[in-house]
């Protein structure tokens, strides 16, 4: 991936900056770290891998102070580190990358790097100083941004480099990343990768959390793995390859699932030289995609490409701004969501806590809460609780969702079994046109091939089937024709099978001549 | 009287106009403080009626009038820090516990009113505030008298714009109050206490509006009576979405509804009387909702407004 | 220290909520009747007493309750939907002043056709008073709370505008009041030798009928979904605006009715001191029952209680009447921790 070699020799011989002995952290039942230990070198770049729930971020919220552990000690630069104390943890050298940025969008790149770095007292900012300063771990590190744009205009990218300015302009010496690559293209990614081994060379030790072996194995020195809690093991990046790392991280050899070759029908949705957006700002441009009945469209592509509005205009929340789209051969361009919801045209959120529960209902009431206009559940406006209870019940049992009855709240429930929730609610309506957009996020792997299973059911049993994910290894399996998002364009769908990785990763950076000319 | 334009030319409207609009920048400021900071302050209206009270109260029993004006600061600091407790660690409903000061220190004022002066049925005065006159400048033609006659209390609200947004803008104290507002996890990362910003901000920000209250009794009129706030509190919230929180568009948007309301008042004399005097009195309120019809599409609200922030739970 | 969410909200804790707020409130407002320098115990026995001592202090207090049952609704209905609606004193007003002008004799019918005609335009002018600022809110993204509550002054204004002109009653030794609603606009008695009228049954009907649309109905359903997550009832296929607006014409319509009940059932004419506060008081009633409609009822009468009983006792003792005001307040603020200790535990 990147030339950026891990440069650390002789690794015995540094001093460990950073020492966990025996963290356990628990949230109720759930034991989230279980008797971790850790050790972190001087100028080490150490990779933490493990699935969704391993208890990576869990580990690094007590690192940062966001949690305090239930057991255990941390020391840091050989002195222990006061807990549950985010100051005490930057004052003692540590500093951290979150997955969600943590920026305020209306202020400056510079409001936000010097915000707590100044005596709360002080009658005057050192402003055009902090700027000063800023431009030198600018320059040094390679992290160029403009210290008065606003954070709001910023890109990804961009906006992460502000994040790690902002721990280095704290003196950093301890850099912890919490999936980093997840929202960047390739070539942010291999730019980030290249500021890490500089970082790494002049003497600062980074924790490179990530759940993407390749990544870990291009950008790290040592890799240790965590499975429900544990440490698992330990390896130096250069003696190991994805394959023994993903067993480690799964514990067992992961099924794949098997996929029967598509009998595409007619044409169920279709979009014509479609453009959409949201605020006046259009993140579609001038897409031509058909789904047709028994078959799954995966569209590929990094975080932020369009996924979202495209879901949106397929979902029928959002009409083209341009172009048209057709549902059945009708146009759909000022298609509601509320006449889809009758029935044909189902859809599954990326964020299930925002958009597919109202988690102060009951589990029933969620159950019917996109077909409660149907006469099966509503008559002259009055429920019939009855039939919603016992649909509720069905999809408990079918769909093997744990708790305690249809009248349970449904914020109660896991993450997973909101899922399952959310699945069973769109899969037991038969829908003709189904969206699922990131269905698998943050699922375990058992109950992602769970709804990759269903989603292939529902191929078969005929419907046409919309796959948005930044999951390429999903796309991969479920999909029969792939698309690839890149800048709000979405490239021609081709067969599954005609495509490689590697040629969708120059299509998800954008590069879609290398990929037809190499043809 | 004059005709519809003559007011305009007259000293006295706009001397008239910033007299109107003193007690809503103190107002303003004092919600802005709190919605920069995050946090909605809807007891606005119930601090001022407090501060009115406690202000005139503490004068009429023989305080001298800056004490007057400190006592009523302080107890509009109490009533703040009742609503930030509720609000900032519990976490409460902002709307419903603001609304719930409003009412709690409205009745709370008119009851120890009574009880204070049991009996009184024309209000007693007191020696309020006068107009300083700055020799010279305050003989200039119509804006001498507007801004070089004022009273004290005056050149404190112009002041404290000024403070407001220095601070706001230029120090560490102010950038950790913007970033609470805008992103309370970001502060937090960086080592920030947000509650302890975001009560700061509501004990001062209700200090604030408590001496706008008490401008209304020791300075704009000399004593006390019920329901003298009228909903002066509900108009410096418009006012603050109107300033898209900023100080210096919070004076900017004071003395223009100040200029609307004294042109009114004068207006309501200058025409006949076929027209009810009411309607006049309505279009405050009614310029208001305009403003803010206005503004909505451009408001940049801060980014955390009104959400509640617990540690450890994403917002 | 950390306020930590209970798993399992505590059923137990949720119906003592209000009832320890009271307590909490009565016990927080006796430094003020101290400081008057009445006995505290006589003064609660006495406001006790003015409260349901007598048949006479019983269906006054159930008078008082009326309006507060239905304003204690309209806020409950617009909250539920996170409609922040604090502008049920301008539309009782608005309800009030259509009905005293339909039923002054611009219609004449027998009552049993004038006082539902009557109380529905009532109804409709109350549930207009609110349509606007709820588009502002769906349409333009206004604050509806400052919309509300800057409305309610102009309608004072303009309650004052029409009953100094167009609707000034002729008989009325110019006192500033509108001319009586006829006899056969009024709201019969229900019980005799009170005050006690049709109102109370009305209020007390309309509570059911809004809990069950609350619970049974689609609409109801929708409410919910709305007022606890917009996007996903969006994502679902709700259309959140018209929600939104029918909840608003539910909630007005509700405090309109409250005041065409207040004309047509006790004062008989509109004037500037109909209502002292009860679409304020509304929000505090609603808060009490935690946003239940059956709640409300109990919540409205413990309210309107407070009121009434505390005229007894300033009649007897002299303190102001204005500690109504405070105890009420501060049961609002006690039910807030209450409510706040029911759902949440703090952990070190």
């Amino acid at each position: 991936m990147s030339e950026s070699g891990a440069p650390f020799v002789n690794e015995a011989a540094r001093e460990v900056v950073l020492r966990v002995a025996g963290g356990t952290k628990r949230f109720g039942d759930l034991v989230a770290n279980d008797d971790i230990s850790l050790e972190l070198r001087r100028g080490e770049v150490l990779g933490l891998l493990g699935e969704n729930g391993a208890g990576k971020t869990t580990l690094m919220s007590i690192l940062f102070g966001h949690y305090v552990a239930d057991e255990g000690r941390i020391e840091a630069f050989g002195e222990p580190l006061p807990p549950g104390s985010p100051r005490a943890a930057i004052a003692a050298g540590i500093g951290m990358v979150h997955q969600h940025f943590t920026l305020a969008d209306n202020l400056s790149v510079l409001d936000n790097i010097v915000l707590g770095s100044e005596p709360m007292w002080r009658l005057r900012s050192d402003l055009r100083g902090a700027a000063s300063r800023l431009r030198e771990h600018s320059r040094r590190f390679g992290l160029d941004v403009h210290p008065d744009a606003l954070i709001g205009e910023l890109s990804v990218g961009e906006r992460q480099r502000v994040e790690i300015l902002k721990a280095l302009y704290r003196s950093a010496r301890i850099l912890i990343l919490d999936e980093p690559t997840a929202v960047l293209t390739l070539q942010e990614t291999e730019s980030l990768f290249r500021t890490l081994g500089q970082m790494a060379a002049q003497g600062l030790s980074i924790i490179f959390i990530s759940h993407k072996l390749d990544e870990v194995i291009a950008a790290c020195g040592r890799v240790m793995v965590l499975r429900a809690g544990r440490v698992i093991g330990e390896r130096p990046a250069t003696g190991t390859n994805a394959s023994r790392l993903a067993e480690m991280i799964v514990g067992h050899e992961v099924p794949a699932t098997r996929r029967s070759a598509a009998t595409p029908g007619e044409p169920v949705f279709e979009l014509r030289g479609v453009n959409a957006g949201t605020g006046g700002r259009d993140r579609l441009h001038d897409v031509d995609l058909t789904v047709r009945a028994r078959e799954i469209v995966g569209v590929a592509g990094v975080a932020g490409n369009g996924q979202g509005s495209l879901a949106r205009v397929a979902g029928g929340h959002a009409a083209p701004t341009r172009g048209q789209a057709l549902l059945f051969g009708e146009d759909a361009s000022r298609s509601s969501a509320s006449r889809d919801a009758r029935g044909r045209v189902a859809r599954i959120p990326d964020d299930r806590h925002a958009l597919g529960i109202v988690s102060d209902l009951a589990l029933w009431e969620n159950a019917i809460l996109d077909t409660a206009n149907r006469r099966r559940f509503a008559r002259f406006g009055i429920i019939r609780r009855r039939e919603a209870k016992a649909f509720a019940e069905e999809l408990i049992e079918r769909f093997d969702i744990r708790c305690r009855g249809p009248d349970t709240p449904t914020g109660l429930l896991s993450g997973g079994n909101m899922q399952k929730l959310i699945l069973g609610r769109v899969f037991s309506v038969r829908p003709r046109f189904i969206i699922a957009n990131q269905p698998t996020r943050g699922l375990d792997v058992g109950a992602a091939a769970y709804v990759r299973k269903c989603l292939l059911e529902a191929r078969d049993g005929g419907a046409a089937v919309l796959v948005i994910s930044e999951d390429l290894d999903e796309t991969l399996s479920i999909a029969d024709r792939i698309a690839v998002v890149h800048r709000g364009r979405l490239s021609p769908p081709r067969a599954a099978e005609s495509l490689t990785r590697r040629e969708i990763g120059l299509l998800m950076a954008g590069q879609w001549d290398t990929v037809r000319d190499a043809r | 009287m004059s005709e519809p334009l003559e007011i305009l030319l007259t000293a006295s409207f706009w001397a008239a106009a910033v007299r109107i609009a003193t007690p809503l920048v103190f107002g303003t400021l004092g919600e802005l403080v709190c919605e920069r900071a995050g946090v909605l302050n809807l007891g606005i209206e119930g601090i001022m009626t407090a501060g009115a009270m406690v202000g005139w109260t503490s004068v009429y029993m023989g305080a001298d009038l800056w004490t007057g004006v400190l006592l009523a600061a302080t107890c509009g600091a109490v009533f703040g820090a009742l609503h930030a407790l509720l609000t900032v660690p519990l976490g409460l409903s902002q709307h419903v516990v603001g609304l719930g000061v409003t009412l709690l220190a409205s009745s709370l004022t008119y009851f120890s009113y009574r009880l204070l002066l049991p009996g009184a049925s024309t209000p007693p005065t007191i020696e309020a505030f006068q107009p300083m006159s700055v020799p010279g400048l305050s003989e200039l033609p119509l804006v001498g008298e507007a801004l070089f006659s004022q009273t004290p209390m005056t050149w404190l609200a112009l002041a404290l714009i000024l403070v407001a947004a220095y601070v706001l803008n230029r120090t560490p104290m102010g950038l950790a109050l913007r970033m609470v507002g805008e992103n309370p996890q970001a502060a937090e990362a960086q080592g920030i206490s947000v509650n302890a910003v975001r009560m700061t901000a509501v004990i001062v920000g209700s200090a604030l509006m408590a001496i706008g209250g008490a401008f209304l009794t020791l300075a704009a009129f000399n004593s006390f009576f019920f329901t003298m706030v009228q909903g002066r509190g509900w108009v410096c919230i418009a006012l603050v979405v109107f300033a898209s929180w900023r100080p210096g568009k919070a004076l900017f948007g004071a003395l223009l509804y100040g200029l609307f309301d004294a042109y009114q008042v004068r207006l309501q004399h200058a025409v006949a009387k076929e027209i009810p005097y009411q309607l006049f009195l309505m279009t405050p309120y009614l310029l208001s909702i305009l403003a803010l019809i206005l503004m909505s599409r451009r408001a940049t609200y801060p980014q955390a407004l009104m959400k509640p922030y617990r540690r450890g739970e994403r917002g | 220290m950390r306020v930590e969410r209970r798993e399992t909200p505590s059923a137990w804790l949720a119906l003592g909520a209000p009832f320890a707020a009271i307590a909490l409130a009565l016990l927080a407002c006796t430094p003020l009747i101290m400081w008057h320098g009445s006995p505290v115990l006589e003064a609660y026995g006495l406001l006790l007493k003015g409260t349901l001592g007598s048949r006479g202090a019983a269906t006054e207090t159930l008078t008082r309750a009326t309006p507060l049952v239905l304003t204690g609704l309209a806020a409950a209905v617009a909250f539920r939907a996170r409609l922040w609606n604090i502008g049920a004193e301008g539309q009782l007003y608005l309800g009030a002043a259509a009905a005293a002008a339909v039923g002054a004799g611009a219609i004449a019918a027998p009552p049993w056709i004038l006082i539902p005609l009557v109380l529905t335009i009532g109804v409709a002018a109350g549930a207009l008073w609110l349509i606007g600022p709820a588009l502002l809110k769906t349409r333009l993204g206004v604050d509806e709370v400052v919309t509300t509550l800057l409305l309610n002054f102009v309608m004072l204004l303009f309650i004052s505008m029409m009953i100094e002109g167009p609707m000034k009653d002729p008989l009325g030794f110019g006192w500033p009041q509108s001319a009586p609603v006829l006899d056969e606009a009024a709201l019969p008695k229900i019980v005799p030798k009170s005050r006690l009228h049709l109102g109370f049954v009305i209020a007390v009907v309309a509570a059911v009928v809004f809990w069950l649309i609350d619970t049974r109905t689609r609409w109801g359903f929708e409410a919910r979904a709305v007022g606890s997550n917009p996007a996903a009832a969006r994502f679902a296929g709700m259309t959140v605006q018209t929600v939104m607006i029918r909840v608003a014409i539910l909630s007005g319509g509700l405090a309109g009715l409250a005041g065409a009940c207040e004309v047509t059932g006790l004062r008989g004419y509109l004037a500037l001191d109909l209502s002292p506060g009860f679409g304020y008081a509304g929000i505090v009633v609603a808060m009490l029952a935690q946003l239940h409609p059956l709640g409300v009822i109990g919540a409205a009468v413990f309210v309107a209680g407070v009121f009434v009983g505390a005229d007894a006792m300033g009649r007897t003792l002299g303190v102001p009447g204005f500690i109504a005001d405070v105890i009420v307040a501060a049961s609002l603020m006690c039910m807030l921790l209450a409510m706040f200790a029911a759902r949440y535990r703090i952990r070190r």
